[in-house]
């Protein structure tokens, strides 16, 4: 049994009955109407009881789980859920989940999505919240009954005596349990004991998805709501000055048309924006505003230095040689190895820009009013928004309720809270309700862009093929991609790992497993590379390096766990037979350990028509407990995908400032013809406390691929992306 | 302005809609049926995938004054109960991650399977390139065609 200090007193405890049945969940039915978690298998309740921020119980033991985290594709919708009902021990076709409103100090947890973090950081308030509220229905149950809390045991929603025949649902005794104290510390059970976690549970909005609900920031709607949308400069380094204002006023379906400013003192990170000055049009149809901005005649001005990729390729260059360095570290003596060595390769590695291209654009709702603001959309960082608008609107945080919808993907880019601002300073202005939404073009052409990447990679060998000094040097616009405290640091006795920046004036943010994506890419390529020139497998080469992190770690400060690491290469090893040729087949393998959570995949490619085709993707993943299954699987395999698809086709270029493409007519997203025939997916158990998987799953599939293709092509692949890169020779399809 | 009568999802429909209006903006500023979503506005992505007259077409590409006496169904009537074969199998095989892409490949899917029941890896390959999901569920796509279509063919 483990205990846990639930830290919650009496005080808290109320409060957060306060916020679960008071106004502002209920009068948010729009979003959270009731999702059965799967057929509801127990009548509607006539009366319900808050047990936490989390529970509620009706009177026929229908159970509501408010979901605390912001939904991005993720699933925190149905696995956060399943871990309180695990521990509040009920029947998870009895549950029905919510999402909740932001509401930190009830939920006693981040709300955020972000950094694949929210399993980890949940994980003790979920198990917390169920236990607590299982905990307090047995201790009413007890006084009911004038025994023992140890008399007492439950299952699947059900309190019964242990040398008794009386028995009674959390239903029956909800009304009473109301009223118990909040324990001081609780009981959770051992994973050995779990009956939910780890199995597969159906997302819990999955017919809403299917039937087309409304879910969605761009779907909802308010009475009396305006639609409004905005323009932005045409390129970075430029500002808007005026506008023909009256004429685009005057157009059918606008309402109003001003430049609005979202600019505030000492901006918090999230606050990343290149563009704080715009246009906004006010107006009754989106198909009206867009014809409005078709008709905008804007007057820019140029502030700064009007960036082309050209350039950017020239800074990074230069800037690798003397930029400023934001991060080091060195362990021996590397220039006297190098110097030493039997053996030494060096390579460079480049990526550009990337969007985030979220399949639904940015919007948001608000309703901003003399005292207070409602904002609703979709944001993987709702508290952030809450401060900024605050802030920015001159009212109380107190006074400004944020709710958060169903998001059309994050990827980081719902991180960043400019258009929640852009929203409400559109409402305080308007004084109505609005939804701001921007176009396709919009969303792309004003990043929080993937930075663009030069890193360039050194290994020497003895006589023996020993990797006996390694160095990475990484400069990226504004910042390098390079942690100097990961693998292979620790395995190497003369090491060195140096970041630098470049300055840019386009906005750049974090991008799905934020620089790691592209370190992984290229390490885990490069180590192929040197693992090949050494003569020895690359899975061989790598676990003979964990092997020396786990006994004779070099230098203190290793950021991963040895054993995990060789731990998922040895996995898929197995579960691929890398070890038996197959006749066709090209393979390539790599290992990442990021966001807390160890991935290793092997890529099998087949050279079909001439052109390289990608048969079967193998993973093995250690994300500590797994909780649920499927879940799981699927935020993997979308991983690979996208790491795929980003490795081979994606890229932002630049000329006078202006990103040259705004759509998917020239911005290439990885399709269904190209991704992978199959994908499987397998996990180390263990009991270790589960971290997440929302990134961990993207970044091993660049270097595999690129390996793979090496063996299917005997090209390698230096720069990105690798379907149109030069790379010394002929371009490359996939598929 | 000029007024429409549009037959969607089995019932007649008035919308007053400037004649240019892509059927898209129509379903959902003028008729509230937000499932058919907004992903590009420029057919690259099929996030708006609905059936005019069964065949699978770009609703943000089709002005309303085309589409008078054609049959418009979108995600919220392919069937009633929302057990389309396909829906049903877009369940069973867990597909959705962010969930905005799927209305748009379920009617594509759908309009597939009508003319093809049987369709092999290749033919949903090709016959779904045009819709895009960023989250890449792509393979469990296609898992829940092969379901829905109840076949194994490779």
């Amino acid at each position: 049994m483990r205990l846990i200090k639930t830290q919650h007193n009496r005080r808290s405890f109320l409060k957060v009955s306060a916020a679960a049945g008071g106004g502002m969940m209920i009068g948010f039915s729009w979003l959270t109407r009731c999702t059965p978690a799967s057929e509801p298998m127990v009548a509607i309740p006539n009366e319900w009881f808050d047990i936490n921020g989390y529970i509620k119980i009706g009177d026929t033991g229908m159970v509501t789980i408010f979901n605390p985290n912001p939904e991005i594709g993720q699933n925190v919708m149905t696995s956060m859920p399943m871990i309180v009902a695990e521990e509040l021990d009920v029947k998870w076709d009895h549950v029905v989940v919510e999402q909740g409103a932001l509401d930190e100090d009830a939920f006693k947890n981040p709300q955020f999505a972000g950094g694949s973090l929210s399993i980890k950081l949940g994980w003790d308030a979920l198990r917390m919240a169920g236990a607590a509220g299982k905990r307090m229905l047995m201790e009413a149950a007890a006084k009911e009954w004038e025994v023992d809390l140890s008399d007492l045991t439950t299952s699947d929603g059900v309190i019964s005596e242990k040398n008794g025949s009386r028995t009674i649902g959390y239903g029956e005794i909800a009304s009473k349990a109301v009223d118990i104290e909040v324990p001081e510390e609780l009981a959770l059970k051992e994973p050995k004991d779990y009956k939910l976690i780890g199995t597969f549970q159906k997302n819990v909005v999955g017919h809403k998805i299917v039937t087309g609900k409304p879910m969605f920031g761009l779907d909802f709607e308010k009475e009396g709501m305006k639609l409004a949308m905005i323009e932005h400069p045409p390129s970075f380094g430029m500002k808007v000055k005026a506008f023909n204002q009256e004429e685009i006023k005057a157009m059918d379906g606008v309402k109003d048309a001003f430049i609005i400013d979202t600019s505030t003192d000492e901006p918090d990170w999230s606050e990343t924006n290149a563009f704080n000055q715009l246009v906004a049009i006010v107006g009754d149809t989106t198909w009206e505003l867009m014809q409005a901005k078709k008709a905008l005649k804007v007057e820019w001005e140029q502030q700064s230095e009007l960036e082309s990729s050209q350039m950017h390729d020239q800074s990074l260059q230069r800037d690798l040689k003397q930029g400023k360095v934001t991060e080091s570290r060195t362990d021996g003596d590397p220039a006297k190895a190098f110097a030493k060595a039997a053996k030494v390769i060096e390579r460079s590695y480049t990526a550009p820009f990337m969007a985030h291209c979220t399949m639904e654009p940015m919007n948001f709702f608000a309703h901003v009013t003399a005292d207070g603001a409602e904002l609703t959309g979709p944001t993987q960082t709702p508290n952030a928004l809450k401060e900024a608008a605050a802030k920015l609107l001159d009212i109380p945080e107190d006074n400004i309720s944020v709710n958060m919808t169903r998001m059309g993907g994050g990827f980081g880019r719902r991180l960043f809270v400019h258009f929640g601002l852009e929203a409400a300073v559109i409402s305080q202005k308007t004084g109505t309700p609005i939804k701001m939404i921007y176009t396709r073009e919009d969303d792309m052409t004003q990043g929080s862009y993937r930075p663009a990447y030069l890193s360039t990679y050194k290994a020497g060998l003895d006589e023996d093929n020993n990797l006996v000094a390694f160095s990475v040097k990484g400069v990226g616009l504004p910042d390098g991609a390079v942690f100097p405290n990961r693998f292979p640091a620790g395995t190497v006795d003369h090491y060195e790992a140096i970041k630098l920046s470049s300055p840019t004036n386009i906005s750049t943010g974090a991008w799905r497993a934020p620089g790691s994506h592209f370190t992984s890419g290229v390490e885990q390529s490069f180590l192929d590379e040197v693992a090949e020139l050494a003569g020895k497998d690359p899975i061989d080469f790598r676990l003979k390096l964990f092997e020396r992190a786990k006994n004779n770690p070099v230098g203190e400060e290793n950021d991963y766990d040895a054993e995990r690491y060789a731990g998922v290469l040895e996995l898929v090893r197995e579960k691929s037979n890398w070890d038996q040729d197959i006749p066709g087949i090209h393979r390539g393998v790599a290992a990442y350990f990021c966001h807390h959570s160890y991935v290793a995949q092997v890529f099998d490619i087949a050279l079909e028509g001439g052109k390289p085709k990608i048969k079967k993707v193998w993973c093995a993943v250690d994300c500590g407990i797994v909780v649920n299954k499927e879940g799981a699987k699927n935020i993997i395999e979308g991983g690979v995908v996208d790491g795929i698809g980003h490795a081979m086709y994606t890229e932002l270029k630049f000329e006078n400032g202006s990103s040259l493409q705004s759509n998917f007519d020239t911005y290439q997203l990885i399709r269904h013809a190209q991704a992978p025939e199959e994908i499987e997916v397998f996990f180390v158990e263990n009991e270790i406390a589960p971290t997440g998987l929302g990134e961990p799953g993207l970044p091993p599939a660049v270097g595999a691929l690129a390996n793979a293709l090496y063996r299917a092509t005997g090209q390698r692949y230096y720069h990105s992306p690798f379907s149109t890169a030069d790379q010394g020779q002929e371009s490359l399809e996939i598929g | 302005m000029a007024s429409y009568t549009l037959k969607i999802n089995g019932t007649d429909q008035q919308v007053e809609a400037a004649p240019d209006t892509p059927i898209l903006w129509v379903l959902r500023d003028h008729l509230r049926l937000v499932g058919t979503k907004y992903g590009c506005g420029v057919a690259m992505c099929g996030a708006c995938t609905i059936h005019l007259d069964g065949n699978a077409v770009r609703s943000c590409q089709i002005p309303v004054s085309a589409v008078e006496g054609k049959a418009i169904t979108t995600i919220e009537g392919l069937s009633e109960k929302g057990d389309h074969p396909v829906q049903q199998a877009w369940i069973e095989q867990d597909v959705a991650q962010c969930g905005y892409c799927q209305a748009g490949q379920i009617m594509n899917a759908a309009a597939l399977l009508e003319s093809n029941p049987n369709p092999s890896d290749q033919e949903i390959a090709t016959a779904m390139n045009g819709n895009i999901c960023r989250c890449g569920t792509y393979t469990r796509i296609k898992k829940a065609i092969k379901t829905a279509a109840g076949n194994t063919n490779p």
